[in-house]
């Protein structure tokens, strides 16, 4: 028994290796389709934040002999005000030509408007469908309402009231989130990565257990052979599995490696996924690699074809994202129920490990525990399909 | 020695064999003949244990085919028929891969495999992957995979489909040699010629009946037929219709 099944996975591990554009999209294409998505949403973030804060930007300025005080407020902010167009139809067309993102009109009155401490009128033209220009015409519009702010306050205490009249409410946030505990909000989609990855790295192989074999011919001749079905079909998820095995190892290394380019703690994160980490990952998530194998395998024995079976296992790629998904929307919290939901289970310890905090033991038993009972019932499943005539298609 | 009593298949509505029987014995060449569709195909499936029959028993040297079909996958070499090889293992790898299969103990593969390629005359293209083998090429493989346990019966389906003259007349040649050894060799043919030429039994099939079971000379006689075409169309127009 355990020499045919050995003699199988041997043949299907070598048949794979040859097969180097399948093992180059098996092994590299998914454990690195995450860290890099992941690095390019991360460094995107990141520059957008900066770009809040501390860049100074050149805001073109119309009538700029009006409001003196104001500019020089403007520039204390990190603002630095140019010459803009010559007047304000001008401006309008070079804000929707694109040649400037925002302009800021201070009209001929506004001087007037001002000693009357009447309301005084400026226009902020810009194209909020364009991002870049939203966010860049928002930083000037709060440089703006922090100077009326600050006006607001002289004029209340020159006419003898405390400006603290304007602020009923006094209103503080207290951030309770760690800087781990923030980074699990972003990480949290980097365990669908490791499970896209671990699928990825034995689809070719599950197909080709079926509907493959089927389609080469190759199928027939080795049914004809005497050896059992079952020792073939385990055999067969035996090498399935090892692949699957290797993609969440490749996976989990690359993100480590990842992590460690990516400016996180500018974002105020520090997730924890030290080796340790990694290590307890490829754990929790082990159980799911028998139960996605025999998923995988059970899919394709139905298909026609290897083509069909790429079809519908795309799907399969995309179902363990359900129960995450539903959970992060309505963003609830950990129950030990969830943990009998494979890669809900999974993805929930893995959430908990990266804010680095402690797990419970028996949600990690159940979680084990259900995934490879649910692994062990469809490989059952597979191995009664595999005994059907209809199998040879 | 193959035995077939009465066999029966149906695939849904389609009654494909309706009481196949006939033998095969030890030392002797029997060609299943019969039009495209008749049935062939489907009783050398239930005869190397892919499919079961829905009545009737066959036997592979008295091991029956669905109470003791390991027993009897053991006894035979089947090619079915457009049998692949792995295209990214060797003609050496693929016939070594079956060697192992079937149990062969791991320090005689190796001569094994070497007698069967050298029976088969693969030498030149053994270690080369199999991918861009020519159908002839392929087939020769395939036989070689499915000879090397050494099986005392040997269940072909149509194996000389595609191949060339020459590689046509290797095959001949191999089975010629295999009776010599004493082997039970049934195989089927589409191609009256072929099937004349070579075997001692032919049984004529069609609509998934046995038209008739006999050597040539017998065939000729019963059908009043000199030529074997005439006596082959003859016997399967007897047959009544699905």
């Amino acid at each position: 028994m355990m020499r045919t099944l050995l003699t199988v996975f041997r043949k299907e591990v070598l048949d794979n290796v040859r097969d180097r554009r399948t093992l180059a999209s098996a092994l590299i294409m998914g454990p690195l389709f995450g860290p890099l998505l992941f690095a390019f949403v991360i460094n995107l973030s990141i520059e957008r934040s900066l770009d809040d804060a501390e860049r100074v930007i050149d805001l073109p300025v119309i009538g700029q002999e009006h409001a003196p005080n104001l500019l020089r407020y403007l520039e204390s902010r990190n603002i630095d005000v140019v010459d803009g167009p010559a007047d304000r139809d001008a401006a309008l067309d070079a804000v929707s030509a694109g040649e400037h993102d925002v302009v800021l009109v201070i009209p001929e009155e506004f001087a007037e408007q001002f000693i009357d401490s009447v309301p005084a009128r400026v226009e902020v033209i810009a194209d909020q469908s364009n991002s870049q220009a939203d966010r860049q015409a928002r930083r000037v519009r709060g440089a703006l309402r922090a100077y009326s702010q600050e006006l607001a306050s002289i004029r209340l205490t020159a006419r003898g009231v405390s400006p603290l009249a304007l602020r009923p409410l006094n209103i503080d946030d207290v951030d309770m989130s760690t800087p781990s505990g923030r980074s699990a909000m972003l990480l949290g989609m980097m365990s669908y990565f490791f499970i896209f990855a671990l699928l990825m790295g034995g689809m070719y192989l599950a197909i080709d257990t079926t509907a493959g074999e089927r389609e080469r011919g190759s199928l027939e001749p080795l049914l004809a052979l005497p050896v059992t079905r079952n020792q073939l079909l385990l055999g067969k998820l035996a090498a399935t599995c090892v692949f699957m095995a290797l993609s969440l190892a490749l996976s989990l290394g690359s993100f480590f490696v990842a992590l460690k380019f990516m400016p996180l703690d500018e974002l105020g994160m520090t997730p924890n996924f030290g080796p340790v980490t990694v290590g307890a990952a490829f754990l929790v998530l082990a159980p799911f690699i028998l139960l996605g194998a025999a998923v995988m395998t059970l899919v394709a024995s139905f298909t026609k074809s290897y083509r069909e079976a790429q079809t519908w296992l795309s799907v399969v790629l995309l179902a363990p994202t359900l129960p995450i998904l539903i959970v992060s929307i309505l963003t609830l919290r950990p129950r030990l129920e969830f943990m009998f939901v494979p890669s809900l289970s999974q993805h929930l310890l893995l959430v908990d490990m990266v804010k680095n905090e402690p797990l419970d033991p028996l949600h990690v038993a159940i979680s084990a525990g259900s995934t490879l009972l649910l692994g062990g019932l469809l490989t059952w499943i597979c191995a009664r399909l595999y005994r059907r005539e209809g199998l040879l298609g | 020695m193959i035995k077939v009593e009465g066999i029966h298949k149906s695939f849904g509505k389609v009654h494909a064999v309706r009481g196949v029987s006939f033998e095969a014995p030890d030392g002797k060449i029997t060609g299943l003949l019969g039009p495209n569709g008749a049935g062939k195909s489907t009783t050398l499936r239930v005869l190397y244990t892919v499919l079961r029959p829905d009545q009737g028993h066959a036997s592979i040297d008295g091991a029956d085919v669905v109470t003791q079909s390991l027993d009897a996958r053991r006894r035979i070499g089947a090619l079915p028929h457009g049998a692949g090889l792995y295209p990214h293992l060797t003609a050496r790898e693929n016939v070594a891969y079956y060697a192992r299969l079937c149990g062969i103990d791991a320090a005689s593969i190796e001569e094994r495999v070497d007698d069967i390629i050298g029976l088969l005359e693969i030498g030149d293209f053994a270690d080369r992957r199999s991918k861009g083998f020519s159908q002839g090429q392929r087939t020769k493989v395939a036989l070689a995979r499915s000879l090397v346990h050494d099986p005392q019966n040997i269940i072909l389906d149509e194996p000389s489909n595609g191949l060339d003259v020459m590689a046509t007349r290797s095959l001949r040649d191999l089975i010629l040699k295999l009776k010599d050894d004493g082997r039970c060799v049934l195989f089927s043919s589409h191609v009256m010629q072929e099937v004349a030429a070579l075997c001692d039994d032919i049984c004529i099939i069609a609509n998934g009946r046995v038209a008739i079971d006999d050597s040539a000379d017998g065939i000729r006689q019963r059908t009043g037929c000199d030529d074997l075409e005439d006596a082959f169309v003859k016997a399967i127009r007897r047959v009544p219709p699905a």
